[in-house]
Protein backbone atom coordinates (compact mmCIF):
# COMPACT_ATOMS: atom_id res chain seq x y z
CA UNK A 1 0.00 0.00 0.00
CA UNK A 2 1.91 3.11 -1.63
CA UNK A 3 0.02 5.38 0.03
CA UNK A 4 0.91 4.54 3.70
CA UNK A 5 4.64 6.19 3.12
CA UNK A 6 5.54 9.08 5.04
CA UNK A 7 5.71 11.39 1.32
CA UNK A 8 1.90 10.42 0.53
CA UNK A 9 0.81 10.51 3.64
CA UNK A 10 2.31 14.10 4.02
CA UNK A 11 0.81 14.91 1.08
CA UNK A 12 -2.55 13.41 2.02
CA UNK A 13 -2.55 15.63 5.02
CA UNK A 14 -1.96 18.45 3.15
CA UNK A 15 -4.86 18.07 0.60
CA UNK A 16 -6.89 17.22 3.31
CA UNK A 17 -5.71 20.94 5.00
CA UNK A 18 -6.13 22.37 1.76
CA UNK A 19 -10.10 21.25 1.37
CA UNK A 20 -10.62 22.79 5.36
CA UNK A 21 -9.44 25.95 4.46
CA UNK A 22 -11.21 26.13 0.95
CA UNK A 23 -14.34 25.32 2.83
CA UNK A 24 -13.76 27.76 6.05
CA UNK A 25 -13.18 30.47 3.34
CA UNK A 26 -16.56 30.06 1.51
CA UNK A 27 -18.68 29.16 4.20
CA UNK A 28 -17.70 31.46 7.29
CA UNK A 29 -19.35 34.80 7.38
CA UNK A 30 -16.25 36.17 10.46
CA UNK A 31 -13.57 37.97 8.87
CA UNK A 32 -11.26 36.67 11.46
CA UNK A 33 -12.16 32.65 10.71
CA UNK A 34 -11.80 33.63 7.01
CA UNK A 35 -8.30 34.59 7.86
CA UNK A 36 -7.60 31.57 9.74
CA UNK A 37 -8.92 29.56 6.85
CA UNK A 38 -6.23 31.46 4.74
CA UNK A 39 -3.76 30.37 7.24
CA UNK A 40 -4.62 27.13 7.00
CA UNK A 41 -4.47 26.75 3.39
CA UNK A 42 -0.62 28.62 3.19
CA UNK A 43 0.37 26.12 5.85
CA UNK A 44 -1.23 22.99 3.43
CA UNK A 45 0.77 24.53 0.45
CA UNK A 46 4.03 24.43 2.98
CA UNK A 47 3.41 20.90 3.73
CA UNK A 48 2.63 20.11 0.07
CA UNK A 49 5.90 21.87 -1.05
CA UNK A 50 8.41 20.04 1.51
CA UNK A 51 6.66 16.33 0.83
CA UNK A 52 7.09 16.60 -2.88
CA UNK A 53 11.22 17.55 -2.42
CA UNK A 54 11.26 14.82 0.03
CA UNK A 55 13.02 11.62 -1.12
CA UNK A 56 13.24 8.23 1.10
CA UNK A 57 15.70 7.32 2.77
CA UNK A 58 17.66 10.60 2.74
CA UNK A 59 18.33 12.96 5.08
CA UNK A 60 18.49 16.89 5.84
CA UNK A 61 20.19 18.86 3.27
CA UNK A 62 23.32 19.26 5.63
CA UNK A 63 26.82 18.76 4.68
CA UNK A 64 28.51 16.94 7.72
CA UNK A 65 31.60 14.97 7.38
CA UNK A 66 30.57 12.01 9.61
CA UNK A 67 26.81 11.86 8.38
CA UNK A 68 26.87 13.32 4.89
CA UNK A 69 30.57 13.11 3.09
CA UNK A 70 30.58 16.16 0.57
CA UNK A 71 31.26 13.94 -2.36
CA UNK A 72 28.36 11.47 -1.28
CA UNK A 73 25.91 14.33 -1.06
CA UNK A 74 24.01 13.78 -4.50
CA UNK A 75 23.10 10.25 -3.20
CA UNK A 76 21.99 10.88 0.66
CA UNK A 77 19.87 14.37 0.73
CA UNK A 78 16.67 15.52 0.12
CA UNK A 79 15.87 18.49 -2.13
CA UNK A 80 17.09 21.72 -0.54
CA UNK A 81 15.05 23.76 -3.09
CA UNK A 82 11.78 23.04 -1.91
CA UNK A 83 12.88 23.70 1.67
CA UNK A 84 14.41 27.63 0.54
CA UNK A 85 11.15 28.00 -1.48
CA UNK A 86 8.77 27.21 1.48
CA UNK A 87 11.52 29.15 4.29
CA UNK A 88 10.48 32.21 1.40
CA UNK A 89 6.87 31.33 1.52
CA UNK A 90 6.40 31.08 5.84
CA UNK A 91 7.79 34.50 6.69
CA UNK A 92 5.33 35.75 3.38
CA UNK A 93 2.59 34.12 5.01
CA UNK A 94 3.23 36.24 8.32
CA UNK A 95 3.12 39.26 6.79
CA UNK A 96 0.08 38.77 5.00
CA UNK A 97 -1.80 37.70 7.89
CA UNK A 98 -0.46 40.68 9.86
CA UNK A 99 -1.79 42.87 6.88
CA UNK A 100 -5.00 40.50 6.66
CA UNK A 101 -5.74 41.47 10.44
CA UNK A 102 -5.11 45.38 10.50
CA UNK A 103 -7.31 45.66 7.41
CA UNK A 104 -9.47 43.45 10.06
CA UNK A 105 -8.59 46.18 12.74
CA UNK A 106 -9.74 48.96 10.51
CA UNK A 107 -13.06 47.31 9.19
CA UNK A 108 -13.70 46.75 12.71
CA UNK A 109 -13.53 50.49 13.71
CA UNK A 110 -15.42 51.34 10.96
CA UNK A 111 -18.09 49.36 11.43
CA UNK A 112 -18.44 47.86 15.02
CA UNK A 113 -18.69 44.61 13.50
CA UNK A 114 -16.43 41.81 11.94
CA UNK A 115 -19.31 39.92 10.08
CA UNK A 116 -19.15 40.45 6.08
CA UNK A 117 -22.96 41.07 5.78
CA UNK A 118 -22.50 44.30 7.24
CA UNK A 119 -19.89 45.60 4.44
CA UNK A 120 -22.49 46.07 1.63
CA UNK A 121 -20.97 49.14 0.06
CA UNK A 122 -19.31 47.58 -2.48
CA UNK A 123 -21.84 44.97 -3.49
CA UNK A 124 -23.38 44.76 -6.55
CA UNK B 1 -28.97 24.71 3.50
CA UNK B 2 -28.86 24.60 -0.16
CA UNK B 3 -25.75 26.81 0.19
CA UNK B 4 -23.98 24.63 2.12
CA UNK B 5 -24.61 21.42 -0.18
CA UNK B 6 -23.38 23.25 -2.95
CA UNK B 7 -19.93 24.15 -1.09
CA UNK B 8 -19.88 20.85 -0.61
CA UNK B 9 -20.28 19.19 -4.06
CA UNK B 10 -17.60 22.27 -4.61
CA UNK B 11 -14.93 20.97 -2.14
CA UNK B 12 -15.18 17.60 -2.97
CA UNK B 13 -14.76 18.68 -6.94
CA UNK B 14 -12.03 19.96 -5.79
CA UNK B 15 -10.76 17.35 -3.52
CA UNK B 16 -11.50 14.73 -6.29
CA UNK B 17 -9.14 17.07 -8.68
CA UNK B 18 -6.69 16.53 -6.43
CA UNK B 19 -6.56 13.11 -5.42
CA UNK B 20 -6.49 12.59 -9.12
CA UNK B 21 -2.94 14.10 -9.38
CA UNK B 22 -1.91 12.48 -6.13
CA UNK B 23 -2.68 9.26 -7.35
CA UNK B 24 -0.42 9.55 -10.36
CA UNK B 25 2.14 11.26 -7.91
CA UNK B 26 5.60 9.04 -8.01
CA UNK B 27 7.87 10.23 -5.63
CA UNK B 28 11.29 10.88 -7.25
CA UNK B 29 14.23 8.58 -6.71
CA UNK B 30 17.11 11.04 -7.57
CA UNK B 31 17.76 14.61 -7.44
CA UNK B 32 16.48 16.42 -10.30
CA UNK B 33 19.26 18.35 -12.23
CA UNK B 34 19.26 21.85 -10.05
CA UNK B 35 19.30 20.05 -7.06
CA UNK B 36 21.77 18.11 -8.29
CA UNK B 37 23.63 20.63 -9.45
CA UNK B 38 23.56 22.08 -5.87
CA UNK B 39 24.19 18.75 -4.03
CA UNK B 40 27.52 18.20 -6.09
CA UNK B 41 28.85 21.77 -6.18
CA UNK B 42 26.94 23.70 -3.32
CA UNK B 43 29.59 23.16 -0.59
CA UNK B 44 32.94 23.74 -2.38
CA UNK B 45 31.22 27.11 -4.24
CA UNK B 46 29.82 28.62 -1.23
CA UNK B 47 31.69 27.19 1.73
CA UNK B 48 28.04 26.71 3.66
CA UNK B 49 27.27 23.36 5.42
CA UNK B 50 23.67 23.78 5.27
CA UNK B 51 22.77 23.69 2.03
CA UNK B 52 19.31 25.43 2.17
CA UNK B 53 21.23 28.51 3.27
CA UNK B 54 23.45 28.79 -0.09
CA UNK B 55 20.52 28.21 -1.87
CA UNK B 56 18.61 30.85 -0.27
CA UNK B 57 21.14 33.70 0.30
CA UNK B 58 23.53 32.60 -2.56
CA UNK B 59 21.80 31.47 -5.79
CA UNK B 60 18.86 32.70 -4.85
CA UNK B 61 19.73 35.75 -2.75
CA UNK B 62 17.98 38.25 -5.14
CA UNK B 63 15.05 36.37 -4.43
CA UNK B 64 15.85 36.91 -0.62
CA UNK B 65 16.21 40.69 -1.35
CA UNK B 66 12.95 40.63 -2.69
CA UNK B 67 11.26 39.11 0.49
CA UNK B 68 12.68 41.16 2.93
CA UNK B 69 11.21 43.92 0.70
CA UNK B 70 7.98 42.60 0.65
CA UNK B 71 7.68 42.37 4.75
CA UNK B 72 9.42 45.81 5.00
CA UNK B 73 6.83 46.91 2.98
CA UNK B 74 3.85 45.09 4.81
CA UNK B 75 5.31 46.80 8.06
CA UNK B 76 5.13 49.86 6.76
CA UNK B 77 1.56 49.62 5.06
CA UNK B 78 0.54 48.37 8.77
CA UNK B 79 2.47 51.45 10.55
CA UNK B 80 0.58 53.61 8.09
CA UNK B 81 -2.86 51.99 8.47
CA UNK B 82 -2.59 52.06 12.24
CA UNK B 83 -1.17 55.51 12.23
CA UNK B 84 -3.44 57.15 14.60
CA UNK B 85 -3.23 59.30 17.71
CA UNK B 86 -1.08 58.50 20.28
CA UNK B 87 -1.45 56.20 23.17
CA UNK B 88 -2.23 58.36 26.40
CA UNK B 89 -0.44 57.45 29.19
CA UNK B 90 -3.26 55.82 31.26
CA UNK B 91 -2.14 53.89 34.47
CA UNK B 92 -2.21 50.66 34.22
CA UNK B 93 -2.59 47.44 36.61
CA UNK B 94 0.98 46.95 37.48
CA UNK B 95 1.93 43.01 36.34
CA UNK B 96 2.67 40.50 39.15
CA UNK B 97 6.37 40.45 40.45
CA UNK B 98 6.61 36.42 39.58
CA UNK B 99 5.73 37.67 36.17
CA UNK B 100 8.31 40.52 35.64
CA UNK B 101 11.06 38.61 37.51
CA UNK B 102 10.80 36.25 34.83
CA UNK B 103 10.78 37.41 31.91
CA UNK B 104 13.75 39.42 33.03
CA UNK B 105 15.46 36.42 32.77
CA UNK B 106 14.17 35.13 29.60
CA UNK B 107 14.04 38.13 27.56
CA UNK B 108 17.83 38.11 26.99
CA UNK B 109 18.18 34.12 26.75
CA UNK B 110 15.44 34.25 23.99
CA UNK B 111 17.23 37.28 22.30
CA UNK B 112 20.59 35.73 22.38
CA UNK B 113 18.83 31.97 21.15
CA UNK B 114 17.76 34.11 18.52
CA UNK B 115 21.17 35.58 17.94
CA UNK B 116 22.66 32.09 17.54
CA UNK B 117 20.49 30.69 15.47
CA UNK B 118 21.11 33.38 13.09
CA UNK B 119 24.71 33.45 13.26
CA UNK B 120 25.37 29.45 12.86
CA UNK B 121 22.82 29.82 10.00
CA UNK B 122 25.09 28.50 7.84
CA UNK B 123 26.07 25.25 9.85
CA UNK B 124 22.87 23.53 11.35
CA UNK B 125 19.33 24.41 10.70
CA UNK B 126 17.95 27.86 11.13
CA UNK B 127 18.75 31.72 9.69
CA UNK B 128 18.39 34.84 9.35
CA UNK B 129 13.92 33.83 9.16
CA UNK B 130 14.36 31.75 11.94
CA UNK B 131 16.22 33.58 14.06
CA UNK B 132 14.33 37.16 13.54
CA UNK B 133 11.19 35.14 14.12
CA UNK B 134 12.22 34.18 17.93
CA UNK B 135 13.96 38.16 18.17
CA UNK B 136 10.22 39.05 17.51
CA UNK B 137 9.34 36.79 20.14
CA UNK B 138 11.21 37.79 22.98
CA UNK B 139 9.93 41.64 22.06
CA UNK B 140 6.39 40.04 22.31
CA UNK B 141 6.92 38.56 25.59
CA UNK B 142 8.27 42.30 26.66
CA UNK B 143 5.19 43.80 25.27
CA UNK B 144 2.96 41.65 27.14
CA UNK B 145 4.86 41.23 30.61
CA UNK B 146 6.37 44.49 30.77
CA UNK B 147 3.62 46.87 30.03
CA UNK B 148 4.85 49.94 31.89
CA UNK B 149 8.55 49.84 29.85
CA UNK B 150 9.23 51.09 26.77
CA UNK B 151 11.16 49.29 23.98
CA UNK B 152 13.55 52.37 22.11
CA UNK B 153 11.93 52.75 18.84
CA UNK B 154 14.46 54.92 17.10
CA UNK B 155 17.27 51.55 18.16
CA UNK B 156 14.21 49.03 16.24
CA UNK B 157 14.37 52.04 12.91
CA UNK B 158 18.00 51.88 12.94
CA UNK B 159 18.66 47.79 13.03
CA UNK B 160 16.38 47.71 10.08
CA UNK B 161 17.33 50.29 8.17
CA UNK B 162 21.21 49.17 8.98
CA UNK B 163 20.88 45.62 8.18
CA UNK B 164 18.84 46.75 4.79
CA UNK B 165 20.88 48.72 3.33
CA UNK B 166 24.15 46.54 4.62
CA UNK B 167 22.25 43.96 2.85
CA UNK B 168 22.06 45.81 -0.46
CA UNK B 169 25.60 47.11 0.14
CA UNK B 170 27.23 43.84 0.80
CA UNK B 171 25.42 42.38 -2.73
CA UNK B 172 26.90 45.47 -4.63
CA UNK B 173 30.44 45.10 -3.01
CA UNK B 174 29.88 41.30 -5.14
CA UNK B 175 29.48 42.59 -8.19
CA UNK B 176 33.35 44.78 -7.81
CA UNK B 177 34.72 42.24 -5.87
CA UNK B 178 33.88 38.64 -7.02
CA UNK B 179 31.45 37.22 -9.46
CA UNK B 180 28.04 39.16 -9.26
CA UNK B 181 25.71 40.34 -7.14
CA UNK B 182 25.21 38.94 -3.85
CA UNK B 183 28.43 36.54 -4.54
CA UNK B 184 29.44 35.60 -1.26
CA UNK B 185 33.05 35.17 -1.92
CA UNK B 186 34.02 39.10 -1.19
CA UNK B 187 35.58 37.07 2.36
CA UNK B 188 37.86 34.03 2.22
CA UNK B 189 35.51 31.13 1.89
CA UNK B 190 37.58 29.76 5.30
CA UNK B 191 37.43 26.24 6.86
CA UNK B 192 34.63 24.05 5.48
CA UNK B 193 32.30 23.56 9.11
CA UNK B 194 33.21 26.49 10.92
CA UNK B 195 31.70 29.39 12.17
CA UNK B 196 34.10 31.99 10.50
CA UNK B 197 33.35 30.51 6.80
CA UNK B 198 31.35 30.74 3.66
CA UNK B 199 32.68 34.30 2.68
CA UNK B 200 29.31 36.76 3.39
CA UNK B 201 27.21 34.02 3.84
CA UNK B 202 27.06 34.60 8.17
CA UNK B 203 27.01 38.36 7.45
CA UNK B 204 24.24 38.20 4.85
CA UNK B 205 22.18 36.09 7.32
CA UNK B 206 22.97 37.88 10.35
CA UNK B 207 21.56 41.20 8.58
CA UNK B 208 18.99 39.25 7.67
CA UNK B 209 18.15 38.03 10.68
CA UNK B 210 18.41 41.56 12.06
CA UNK B 211 15.78 43.10 9.55
CA UNK B 212 13.28 40.16 10.14
CA UNK B 213 13.46 40.59 13.72
CA UNK B 214 12.82 44.74 13.85
CA UNK B 215 10.29 44.22 10.78
CA UNK B 216 8.55 41.61 12.81
CA UNK B 217 8.55 43.44 16.26
CA UNK B 218 7.07 46.92 14.45
CA UNK B 219 4.24 44.86 13.37
CA UNK B 220 4.04 43.33 16.74
CA UNK B 221 4.21 46.89 18.79
CA UNK B 222 1.79 48.45 16.28
CA UNK B 223 -0.90 45.90 16.63
CA UNK B 224 -0.49 46.24 20.10
CA UNK B 225 -0.21 50.06 20.45
CA UNK B 226 -3.83 49.92 18.38
CA UNK B 227 -4.89 47.36 20.90
CA UNK B 228 -4.19 49.50 23.83
CA UNK B 229 -5.94 52.76 22.14
CA UNK B 230 -9.14 50.88 22.04
CA UNK B 231 -9.42 49.77 25.66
Amino acid sequence: MKHLDIEYLSIITGVILFLIGLWGILSQKNIIKLIISFSIIDTSTHLLLVSIGYLKNRTAPIIESNIVEPTAAMQKIVDPVPQALVLTAIVIGVGVTALMLTYALRLYKEKNSLEIDKYISLKW
Amino acid sequence: MIRNSILLILVAGVGIILWQELSVFQSPEKLNDVAGYYAKNGHAETGAANIVTSVVVTYRGFDTLGEVTILFITATIIGFLLKGKQAKEAWKRPDSEFLITASQVLIPVIFLVGVYIFVNGHLTPGGGFQGGAVIASANILWLSALKNSKINHNLLEFAESFSGFGFVLLGVLGIFMAGGFLDNKIFSLGTFGTLFSAGAIPVIYSLIGLKVGSELSKIVIDLNQTQEDAE
